[in-house]
Formats: structure tokens, C-alpha cells, sequence
């Protein structure tokens, strides 16, 4: 089997520990290959295509809707798994679904949460983070005054960039296309949000523009800004370190929702690993009997753990695992897929809303406008021009 | 029986006697490799930009149809724009400082074959290592260079952005490329400088030649015909370049640093639409196509310089 590698070290730990523990239990063995993030779509896309390679993919997201007519139909564990576990949860079921039946089995999703300083916005009066999009611009500008700025990715990174951009553009209400993908970015809802985003992007950090994934847990691990957008790692680092600065960052770190925009709910993506066997396996049976070991509670509990939330859950049983109450910082990763919005909403989940996502029509728009390159306007076209190209018939 | 045999015999020696046929036979191998590695490829490159091939699943004919989605694309112009500009600035640079570099060389400097080893080292570093390198050298928060001029020497009081201003980040690019190339030039050009004979030079003295007259009327002609098949292949090295952009970039900010091989790649395997992705990559057939003409004639050029006439 193919998985991409680990952000968090417990992750692969026990992954290899649960793997083994299957192989002791059915004499079944199975051998993991672990690929860099940017490799894991064309390496799974080449086994697709030429029908050969590694039998179960821990998948991106929409990935196995790609091949659909190469997956092996999963349905009956997948429904075994829902009954059993109080069911998956409604993105959970967008993800690994296709025509009524189960193409791909998520595991779990990383979803970004705020990541900040109590310390640094305790100074200016704030408790906590602003709930609402206008009290959080205002937010930022004072700390951009008192030289303690937050800061998210604009470069083409591939979870922070689009994670934030996402958000944005989704809580004034725009989205990439509709129900019945038509492409809709050009609205004065995109508009606004771009507005917004420009606004917000003068208080952060100067070099945002140039930050890549790994840029902002350096700079927040510094003590550079007061605030970044993350999933659960960089707390993860800061509090196994044995730094005793970075203990104290960790103490000092807590985690809050991203505001919530005019649309009025959570905005947030998330990124998911959707599991998938291909039909050209000779062993099905083996390959079903495997990932439905894994997400059961003796194994999937243990992972989670590991991972301290790093991937959240997509069964809704897992809600109670021990994880989410044994530090209240793990908390706000618990919904990370029960709340967040998949990508290519409003519109169906495949190849047109994949490639959109990698050629990064979303960060760029917005970057765009932050770069003072493009007038809100201008940006909106463009996204909706090269969206186009993609989503055409 | 045995007459037959002995006929058969010397009918394949008569076969291996013949020259045409030897030559044939020997090629053969050469080849077969070039069929397999170099043309088929290309060959498959040319025919997937002509259809809509995705990953994943096989393409039909579209003729001419991923040019003209190109054709209006303004990131695919931007690409082009910028690869010749990043092209023309870097090969430029590296001739005039690779140039002077092996001018120093070649003249008597202590510990002279020690010097030359350690000006390779950029070259033979792994490129992807030193975009590494480069790519903290540049990083918004931690860059040395930033560090030095801001706590150290008090000259500026913010951090240089260097790869999130457009044309800070195409010169950082510029400046990468050239400390990778230099090394390159600067051996090549040496070789050519220590087949020149030193007679040449004493003629020139007794003449009473300045050092400028000596550099202009025989340095630079009789290096002249290394110096253009240098040019050709680093032109083409630098425009084919994808790593140190990749690692230090991504063609960033907001796609303005995109290369047109970064942009194939970008489209092609992440974004999964081979067919384009092959097309921007055949585009950049016709600027290589003319860097070599240009080495052609140039060594067209030194047959002249030798006493024949131009083709």
C-alpha cells in the first residue's frame, strides 16, 4: 500500500504498529511505501493507468473519483464501519461516494484551525479570537500597530495557501462554481471577499507572498507573529520539544475557529486522506479486510492518539476518543470534518475540481489582489477565466 | 555439402567485407538508443500536445486546440516573457564574470590548480541542494543577508522581501542561476585561453600592443569559436531550467516567476492536464531550435577564421 508521510511523528509509528498487528492476526502481510505529499497524486494516477502498482492508496481528497471505474467497490465495509460507529459524518460520505456506491474510504481529515499567541492578544484586551470577520480585521490592525502581526501563506502551498484562501472566499459567500459546476467565481461576493482579504493581508507579516507550507511553523515557532492558520503540528512540535523555549510557546499556544463571515457558519476546508483499493488487486478480500481493520476501534483509536488529532475522524463514534479531551487544545480539532466544506463546492467532486485546486486558481486570485497586481475585479475575471478551462465540457 | 557451406561462408564475409554495410551495422546500436531515447519521447511529446490526455486517462486528437488555449493564456505569455528575460540576464552575466574569472585563471596566481577545483564546486553541488541554500538565503524571516544589513550593520530597518516582490524575485532567480553557472563558463573559457599560443602574444608586445589591443585582436577572436558553443549550451541550459526555480519559488509570487518548463510541470503532472502540459513544453522546441542554428553558425565562423570561406 501507497500513504503520503507523516507532519507528525506518532502518525507513521502506529500506523506500521497497527499494519503489523493485521499481519499477526490474518498472516496477511502487507508493505507500506510512504511518498512525499506532491507525489502522491501522479504516482496513484500512474497506477491507474497502467493497472499495476499498490493494491490500497491512502489517497488526496477527490483522488479516487478520478478512477472511479478502478476502484473497488467498498460498500459493503463501509456500511459495516457507518452502523457500527454512529455513522459517517455527511463530507465524510460526499468523499467517499460515488453513484450510491463506496469508492474510497476517508481515514481522516487535517483541517486548519487559528493557531495563536494568549500572550501576544491578551495585551491588547482580547481573550480570544473575534468570531465575526469584521472584528477580526480590527483585531489584526492592532496587532499590526503593536508590531506583533499575524501572517498566512500566499505562495503556492499546497495546505496553508489553500486552506485560508478557501475560507475566505467561501464566508462572503462566493464559491469556485455551482450545484451544477458552472463556474461562478466572478460575483460581487468574490469581489468583497477580495476586498476583505486585501485589507487583511496589510497587517500581516511582510514575505507572506513567498511562504510556502513550512513557513509559517518557522515563523511562529520564532516568535515572529502572533497568529497563523495550521493544523494541530505546530503545537505538536512546540510541545515535544525539548526546547525550553518552544515549551513555553506551546504554553502559550492555543487554538480558536476561523471567523465566521456573512454567510453566517464555518467556512473552513479541510484536507482529507480518502483510502482506496484498486480493482486490479488479486486480493480484494485481503485489501477490504485491511482498511476495515484499521478504522476499528482497537486500531483507529490508537492512531488517532498517535497523531493527537492531526488527522480528525470521519466516523462520528470517534467524537468520544480520549484524544480530543485529554489536552482542551486538541478540542477545536475534534469537527474538523463534521464543519469544514469540501473542495470544489458548491459543484461536484472530480477531475475539474482537482485540477483547479493544483493549479492553484483559488491562492492565486487572492494573492493577486494582495500583491496590489490585480483590482479585486480584475481577479475575479481571471480566476473565472482559468476556471473555465477546466471546468469545460 | 561442404561446397554449400563454404559458399554461405563467404557470402557474409563478403557481407562484413563491405564498408556501407559495416558502418550500417555498427550504428546500429547508437541508433536504436537515440530511436528509444530520444526521439520517441520527444515524438510522444508532440503528439500528446495535440490531444487532451489527462492523467489517468487517454486523450483524443484536438488538433490545435491546447496552442490556442495557450495562445490567450497571460500566465503561459508571462512565462515566455520571462524565461527569454531570465535567460538573455543570467547568460550575460555569467559570460562577462565567467569570462573575467578565467582571464585571472590564466594568468599566474599561487596555488593555481587548488583555485580551479574549488570554483567547480558550485557547479558539481547537487542544483537542488543549492536552491536550497538559496531558498533560506531569501527566506522573508530568517535571511542571512537581511539579518546582516538589518541587526548587524544597521543599514535598513526591514527585512528585505526578497521572493515576495515580483522583480526582487526574478533577480534572486538571476542571481541564483549565475553563481550556478559561472563555474561552467569560466572552465570551458579557460580551456579555450590555454590553446592559444603564447607566440602570439610576444609578437603582439613587440609590437607595442596595449594589454586591450592584445585581449581585442587575439583573445577574443581565437576564443571566439569555444566561446559560441559555450554560449549555445548554456543558453540552452539556462532556458530548459526548472530546479532552482522549483525549489525556491514554485514560480511564485502569483505566477510571475514561472518558467515555461516549471509551467509544463505545474500543468502537466499536479494539475494533471498532460496535453497542455506537453504543449507548453514543445513551445520552447522553437527557442532551442534557434540557439542551435546560432551554434551552427558559429562554427561556421571559425572555418572562416581558419582561412575557409562561410557556408
Amino acid at each position: 500500500m501507497l500513504r503520503p508521510s507523516k507532519f507528525v511523528d506518532g502518525d507513521e509509528i502506529l500506523f506500521q504498529q497497527n499494519t503489523e498487528a493485521f499481519t499477526a492476526a490474518t498472516g496477511v502481510p502487507v508493505r507500506i511505501d510512504i511518498e512525499g505529499w506532491e507525489d502522491l497524486r501522479p504516482k496513484t494516477a500512474v497506477a491507474a493507468n497502467v493497472g499495476q502498482g499498490p493494491d490500497v492508496v491512502l489517497a488526496w481528497s477527490d483522488d479516487p473519483h478520478k478512477f472511479v471505474d478502478s476502484c473497488l467497490d467498498l460498500t459493503d465495509v463501509a456500511t459495516y464501519l457507518g452502523e457500527k460507529y454512529g455513522g459517517w459524518y455527511p463530507l465524510a460520505e460526499r468523499m467517499g461516494t460515488s453513484g450510491g456506491r463506496w469508492i474510497a474510504m476517508p481515514m481522516g481529515a487535517s483541517g486548519g484551525r487559528i493557531c495563536y499567541r494568549k500572550s501576544m492578544l491578551g495585551e491588547l484586551g482580547y481573550d480570544t479570537v473575534p468570531t465575526d470577520v469584521d472584528g477580526f480585521l480590527e483585531m489584526n490592525q492592532k496587532l499590526h500597530a503593536s508590531g506583533v502581526p499575524g501572517g498566512l501563506a500566499l505562495g503556492n502551498a499546497v495546505g496553508d495557501a489553500n486552506a485560508w484562501c478557501h475560507w475566505l472566499i467561501w464566508a462572503f459567500g462566493g464559491a469556485m462554481v455551482d450545484e451544477n459546476d458552472q463556474v461562478i467565481i466572478n460575483s460581487p461576493d468574490t469581489v468583497e471577499a477580495l476586498r476583505y482579504g486585501k485589507a487583511l493581508y496589510d497587517t500581516f507579516i511582510p514575505g507572506t507572498l513567498a511562504w510556502l507550507d513550512p513557513a509559517n511553523n518557522k515563523v511562529y515557532l520564532d516568535g515572529q507573529i502572533s497568529w497563523t492558520q495550521n493544523g494541530i503540528s505546530i503545537y505538536y512540535a512546540a510541545k515535544n520539544s525539548p526546547d525550553a523555549a518552544l515549551q513555553a510557546i506551546a504554553e502559550d499556544t492555543f487554538h480558536a475557529r476561523m471567523p465566521i463571515g456573512p454567510v453566517g457558519r464555518p467556512t473552513e476546508r479541510c484536507l482529507m486522506v480518502n483510502a482506496m483499493a484498486f480493482d486490479y488487486t488479486p486480493y480484494p478480500n485481503a485489501a477490504k479486510a485491511y482498511l476495515q481493520f484499521m478504522m476499528e476501534h482497537e486500531q483507529y483509536d490508537e492512531w488517532l492518539n498517535a497523531c493527537i488529532g492531526y488527522w480528525g475522524h470521519p466516523l462520528k463514534a470517534y467524537e468520544n476518543s480520549a484524544i480530543w479531551s485529554a489536552d482542551p487544545k486538541h478540542e477545536q480539532f475534534k469537527s474538523v470534518i463534521a464543519d469544514s466544506q469540501w473542495d470544489g463546492y458548491m459543484g461536484s467532486v472530480g477531475e475539474a475540481s482537482a485540477a483547479v485546486l493544483s493549479d492553484f486558481v483559488m491562492v492565486q486570485m487572492v494573492a493577486s489582489v494582495c500583491a496590489g497586481q490585480a483590482t479585486p475585479e480584475e481577479a475575479a475575471a481571471e480566476g473565472e477565466r482559468r476556471a473555465r478551462r477546466y471546468y469545460r465540457t | 555439402m561442404s561446397c554449400g557451406r563454404g559458399r554461405t561462408i563467404g557470402w557474409l564475409a563478403r557481407l562484413f567485407d563491405n564498408k556501407t554495410f559495416l558502418i550500417f551495422i555498427c550504428m546500429l546500436p547508437c541508433l536504436g538508443l537515440l530511436l528509444l531515447f530520444l526521439t520517441y519521447p520527444l515524438g510522444l511529446g508532440v503528439w500528446l500536445a495535440f490531444t487532451d490526455t489527462r492523467i489517468g486517462r487517454a486523450g483524443e486528437f484536438v488538433g490545435l486546440f491546447n496552442y490556442e488555449l495557450l495562445f490567450t493564456d497571460r500566465v503561459f505569455w508571462m512565462a515566455v516573457w520571462w524565461t527569454v528575460f531570465y535567460t538573455v540576464a543570467a547568460t550575460i552575466l555569467k559570460f562577462g564574470l565567467g569570462l573575467w574569472l578565467a582571464l585571472l585563471l590564466n594568468h599566474y596566481v599561487p596555488c593555481k590548480s587548488v583555485l580551479r577545483a574549488i570554483i567547480l564546486v558550485p557547479w558539481i553541488v547537487p542544483t537542488v541542494l543549492s536552491a536550497i541554500a538559496f531558498w533560506w538565503i531569501y527566506d522573508p524571516q530568517f535571511s542571512i543577508i537581511s539579518y546582516v544589513l538589518v541587526d548587524v550593520l544597521g543599514w535598513r530597518d526591514t527585512y528585505i522581501d526578497f521572493l515576495g516582490q515580483p522583480w526582487n524575485a526574478r533577480w534572486s532567480l538571476i542571481a541564483a542561476n549565475v553563481w550556478r553557472g559561472i563555474p561552467f563558463v569560466a572552465i570551458c573559457l579557460l580551456a579555450g585561453l590555454q590553446t592559444i599560443s603564447p607566440s602570439l602574444y610576444e609578437a603582439a608586445m613587440i609590437d607595442g600592443a596595449s594589454p586591450w589591443q592584445r585581449f581585442w585582436h587575439i583573445t577574443f577572436p581565437m576564443l571566439m569559436p569555444i566561446l559560441a558553443v559555450v554560449l549555445t549550451f548554456s543558453v540552452i541550459f539556462t532556458f530548459t531550467d526548472f530546479q532552482l526555480v522549483y525549489a525556491i519559488t514554485r514560480g511564485g509570487p502569483v505566477n510571475s516567476t514561472h518558467l515555461m518548463a516549471t509551467l509544463a510541470f505545474q500543468r502537466a503532472i499536479p494539475g494533471g492536464q498532460l496535453g497542455e502540459g506537453a504543449a507548453i513544453a514543445v513551445a520552447m522546441i522553437p527557442f532551442l531550435v534557434a540557439a542551435t542554428f546560432f551554434s551552427y553558425f558559429a562554427l561556421a565562423r571559425r572555418k572562416w577564421q581558419q582561412g575557409g570561406d562561410d557556408d
